[in-house]
């Protein structure tokens, strides 16, 4: 038994690793990090249960800052071992930290597969549109047009929309949100109830090589004209004084950005967010002038790691209790005398 | 048939014979594989030693009656011990022109070729690309013929179950399978009952086949063969008494693995994506759930293999199965097992290469790959299996390593022992030593590469554990606490803990003798791998013809056991056979300071017997 059981109460501290935490002055790892710390115990989570598995980049050393389990492993890859692990341990809360290098370049194959499996496990991918630890090379999210040392005239990659990428993986749980919000432990709270693979992107500041992308998002002045928190069943409305919304187009089966009393729009032509709807969902990745946050889908689905419990316990069932000696003699034997 | 003639027949005395090679071929379609693997099971339950090799194309249905479309099964059985398929074969059977083209050049002259003369139709002679027919032209006269038309016979022998032609015609293998059980004195009972359970849902194919199988035996016991075709007896061979199976080497490794993760008390992930030929070792493990086994068909090899380290991270025991390609993508995988010194197996069947290469044909080419094949000064254990039953054995063996050492574990084997099937004696397991893990659990003066003095293992705590909460991963730590270090002294002693640790594994292991013959003399073969059968024949032969040869063959390839220096020292001169381009070779050249020479085949198929002897008299003769 071990000499110390665990508490019953945790609290922030007793989630933060006693490493000096190395990423740039100002950048928004930070803040993400805090967010964790902070939301952990306050979902009953204990450090001796949570695991956190990340890939390389920048992003990728969190685990190292966390007083729970964590493994750095290698380019791409969190997800493959994070579900060796679950399936080793289904009992484990485990996190994937990665990035949209890590996650959606190198690693695309594996986030694609364990969206589409819905292994529980929860996604956190921070998305700064830049290589940070490499140096600052444009990356799967960047913008066409993006200057860096590997794309000196501006880069002519189309991005990827990450959200967009999950839900055509098969997510059943895709939501967003950003570094320095407060409403970022909402979304991660929402992501560790999700049973299935909940995936989140977090829009994140890199001061060094990408500094601002997202200003026009996350700043305080012009933030309000352009989030959209979602709220399921409420209408989709935004803007400093929820004057503007999201109106469903039927004839290009697209959403509109209205505002409400102009042009005759009433708040009855907003649409209400159903983050059941996968369809809807999609039209919510990528929206003009105005960028989707908290809960874009959340549709449950069979559990990969469930499913391998139950066969397992199929299995034992029609066999059996397991027998190595009856194992060998099956088929044809034979004794030599 | 009239009952007079059949009474009037005389059992003809058989002739004895020691030992019998034969060969089934036809086409992918024609059912060799299953007419062979019946033939195995009847021969065993004969009494006879035997050892079997498949030869089936990549192709999954080539197209019907062409060369590439050509499946072979061999088998060797004898009254005596039989440790390879044998060289040439004393009997072809060619169910097709094709079957005939690809194989008539391994057969010995004056050996036995049965062929079914209903497929010899000018259109499949063309296909096989025969100018004349063969069964025509005298080119077949160097061999005993035997000529009948089985797909007549067969047609003949199941019209009365109304099957339409197509099912009619695939009994054809059965029919040629009741003949050869006649020619070679073999039970029918068996197959008939496994005839009767394949069929168990379509009672009338079983009807039929057991028909087709009973009129070829009935023919065999009526016609009057041609001059110089026999039937023939090959008395049961002396084996060690005791309960036996067929086994081959893929088997063998998926159930040694399922043992050794008992043994060490730990369950199994298995991680693997298809690939030749080693994807049934994910078949025989994805039926054996109830083992505390789970399997996890990946998206990718490299996905296979994280997922089998995220499951030793975990505390399973974490097993990857591939071929060479496969092994290329997860290096860097291992890599971070070596790194973060987690266990780790990972089974190599071999085939050839480079690149896609010959994925249906066995080579020993990633002995290098295995050993050395990963960025940074990379350390690991590399074992290979001798026999198809001694993957077993090895496999335990990658396991007991790979969780006392925290280490991962390559366990090569190949085309050639994963598909061969040889009669093995099963094991005690009560005899089997367990060796039950405890993971770490003690906070106390916790950090994550603490070792053991002795065997340089760091502890294996895992997640779930109260008050050892730790992160490892791919960076290098500082010795002392399991902190990311980028000192550079610290990475020094770092690499050189690696090391150690791997050598030291030298000391669990037997010190190195030879297999067979005296612990000195003019030559030392040195094998390793599935070359075991060859070579150990080969200096049987040698050795009786009174040389001075002697065999040793390595299973444990990294490191290398203790004592090999010595022994190799003992030595005139040393031949290393290897089925690659010289790998082992390079290898004891650079490790054990011995002027080793090379004997290289790298055809895709096993060495000969009689290859190795001819290759290592002509040594001898000369001196070397």
């Amino acid at each position: 038994m071990s000499p110390n059981p665990p508490k019953k109460e945790y609290d922030r501290k007793d989630f933060a690793s006693d490493q000096e935490v190395r990423w740039c002055p100002g950048c928004g790892d930070y803040a993400i990090l805090a967010a964790v710390q902070r939301t952990l115990p306050s979902l009953g989570c204990s450090p001796e249960n949570t695991v956190f598995i990340s890939g390389i980049g920048c992003s990728s050393r969190f685990p190292y800052y966390m007083n729970t389990y964590g493994f750095h492993t290698i380019h791409g890859r969190a997800p493959a071992i994070a579900s060796g692990l679950k399936l080793a341990n289904p009992d484990l809360d485990v996190w994937v930290i990665t990035g949209d290098g890590d996650g959606l370049s190198i690693g695309g194959n594996h986030l694609l597969h364990v969206l589409r499996r819905n292994l529980d496990l929860q996604i956190m991918l921070f998305n700064n549109q830049i290589y940070g630890l490499t140096k600052g090379q444009y990356s799967p999210t960047s913008q066409v047009g993006k200057v860096t040392p590997s794309s000196p005239l501006g880069s002519i990659d189309q991005p990827v929309v990450p959200a967009r990428f999950a839900l055509g993986a098969g997510a059943t749980f895709v939501a967003r949100a950003y570094d320095t919000s407060k409403k970022l432990p909402e979304g991660l709270t929402a992501a560790k109830q999700h049973k299935g693979a909940s995936f989140i992107e977090i829009l994140q500041n890199c001061p060094v090589f990408n500094d601002g992308v997202f200003e026009m998002i996350t700043d305080r002045k012009t933030g309000p004209a352009h989030q959209l928190w979602l709220e399921h069943g409420k209408p989709m409305t935004f803007g400093a004084n929820g004057e503007k919304g999201l109106r469903l187009n039927p004839q290009s089966l697209s959403l509109d950005v209205v505002t409400i009393g102009e042009d005759g729009v009433t708040e009855d032509d907003i649409i209400v967010h159903d983050e059941t709807n996968a369809s809807l969902a999609w039209m919510l990745t990528d929206l003009p002038e105005v960028v989707a946050l908290g809960v874009l889908y959340r549709h449950p689905g069979p559990v990969y790691n469930e499913a391998v419990v139950v066969q397992r316990k199929m299995a034992e069932e029609r066999f059996g209790a397991p027998d190595l000696n009856a194992l060998l003699r099956q088929g044809h034997t034979w004794t030599v005398s | 048939m009239e009952t007079s003639a059949a009474a009037s027949v005389q059992p003809s005395p058989r002739e004895t014979l020691d030992s019998v090679v034969i060969r089934f071929a036809g086409d992918s379609g024609d059912g060799m594989q299953l007419t062979g693997s019946q033939f195995t099971t009847a021969t065993a339950d004969a009494g006879n030693d035997l050892a079997t090799f498949p030869d089936f194309p990549a192709e999954i249905r080539a197209p019907a009656g062409t060369t590439y479309g050509v499946s072979g099964y061999q088998i060797h059985f004898a009254a005596h011990s039989v440790l390879t398929p044998g060289d040439a074969p004393d009997v072809l059977v060619a169910m097709n022109p094709a079957a005939l083209k690809v194989n008539e050049e391994a057969l010995k002259p004056g050996g036995l070729v049965v062929i079914n003369t209903g497929a010899f139709t000018s259109n499949n002679l063309k296909k096989a690309g025969y100018e004349t027919n063969p069964l025509e032209d005298g080119s077949l006269d160097k061999f005993r013929v035997l000529a009948l038309d089985i797909s007549k016979m067969t047609l003949a022998s199941v019209k009365d179950l109304g099957l339409g032609s197509k099912e009619a015609n695939r009994c054809k293998n059965m029919w040629t399978l009741g003949l050869m059980y006649w020619l070679f004195g073999r039970e029918r009972g068996q197959t008939i009952a496994w005839l009767n359970q394949k069929f168990a849902k379509r009672p009338k194919l079983a009807e039929a086949n057991i028909a087709a199988l009973n009129a070829g035996h009935i023919y065999g016991e009526n016609a009057e063969l041609p001059h110089g075709i026999n039937a023939y007896e090959v008395p049961s061979a002396d084996l060690t008494p005791g309960e036996y199976r067929n086994i081959n080497g893929n088997e063998a490794t998926a159930w040694g693995l399922v043992t050794g993760a008992r043994l060490a008390g730990l369950e199994m992930v298995y991680g693997s994506y298809p690939i030749t030929p080693a994807s049934n070792l994910l078949h025989h493990l994805a039926r054996l759930k109830h083992f505390g086994v789970t399997t996890f068909q990946a998206e990718d090899e490299i996905a296979a293999v994280a997922a089998a380290v995220g499951a030793s991270f975990g505390g399973a025991i974490g097993v990857t199965g591939t071929s060479g390609p496969g092994v290329a993508l997860k290096s860097e995988t291992i890599g971070l097992a070596i790194a973060a010194e987690l266990p780790l197996v990972v089974v190599d069947v071999q085939r050839g290469g480079p690149s896609t290469g010959l994925p249906t044909k066995t080579e020993q080419s990633d002995l290098l790959q295995a050993v050395w094949g990963r960025n940074g000064d990379a350390p690991l254990a590399v074992l290979a299996a001798a026999t198809p039953g001694d993957c077993f054995y090895m496999a335990i063996e990658a396991i007991r390593i790979a969780v006392k050492y925290m280490t991962p574990v390559i366990l090569l084997t190949d085309g050639y022992v994963a598909n061969s099937s040889e009669p093995w004696p099963l094991p005690d397991l009560d005899s089997l030593t367990p060796f039950p893990v405890k993971h770490h659990v003690d906070p106390e003066g916790f950090h994550p590469f603490l070792r053991n003095d002795r065997t340089l293992a760091r502890v294996w705590a895992v997640p779930g554990t109260p008050g050892t909460e730790h992160r490892i991963g791919g960076l290098e730590k500082d010795r002392n606490t399991g902190h990311i270090s980028y000192d550079p002294h610290n990475h020094h002693l770092m690499t050189l803990a690696r090391e150690q640790k791997i050598a030291g594994i030298a000391n669990d292991l037997a010190p190195a003798k030879v297999d067979q013959g005296d612990p000195e003399g003019d030559l030392l073969i040195v094998g390793w791998g599935s070359t075991y059968g060859s070579i150990s024949q080969a200096v049987h032969v040698l050795r009786e013809r009174g040389h001075s040869v002697s065999h040793l063959h390595l299973r444990h390839i990294w490191p290398l056991p203790d004592g090999l220096r010595e022994v190799l020292h003992s030595f005139k001169s040393i031949l290393v056979p290897e089925l690659n381009n010289g790998q082992l070779v390079k290898l004891l050249r650079a490790e054990m300071d011995v002027e080793a020479e090379s004997l290289t085949r790298v055809t895709g198929q096993p060495f000969r017997i009689g290859g190795l002897i001819n290759a290592v008299s002509e040594r001898l003769r000369n001196g070397s």
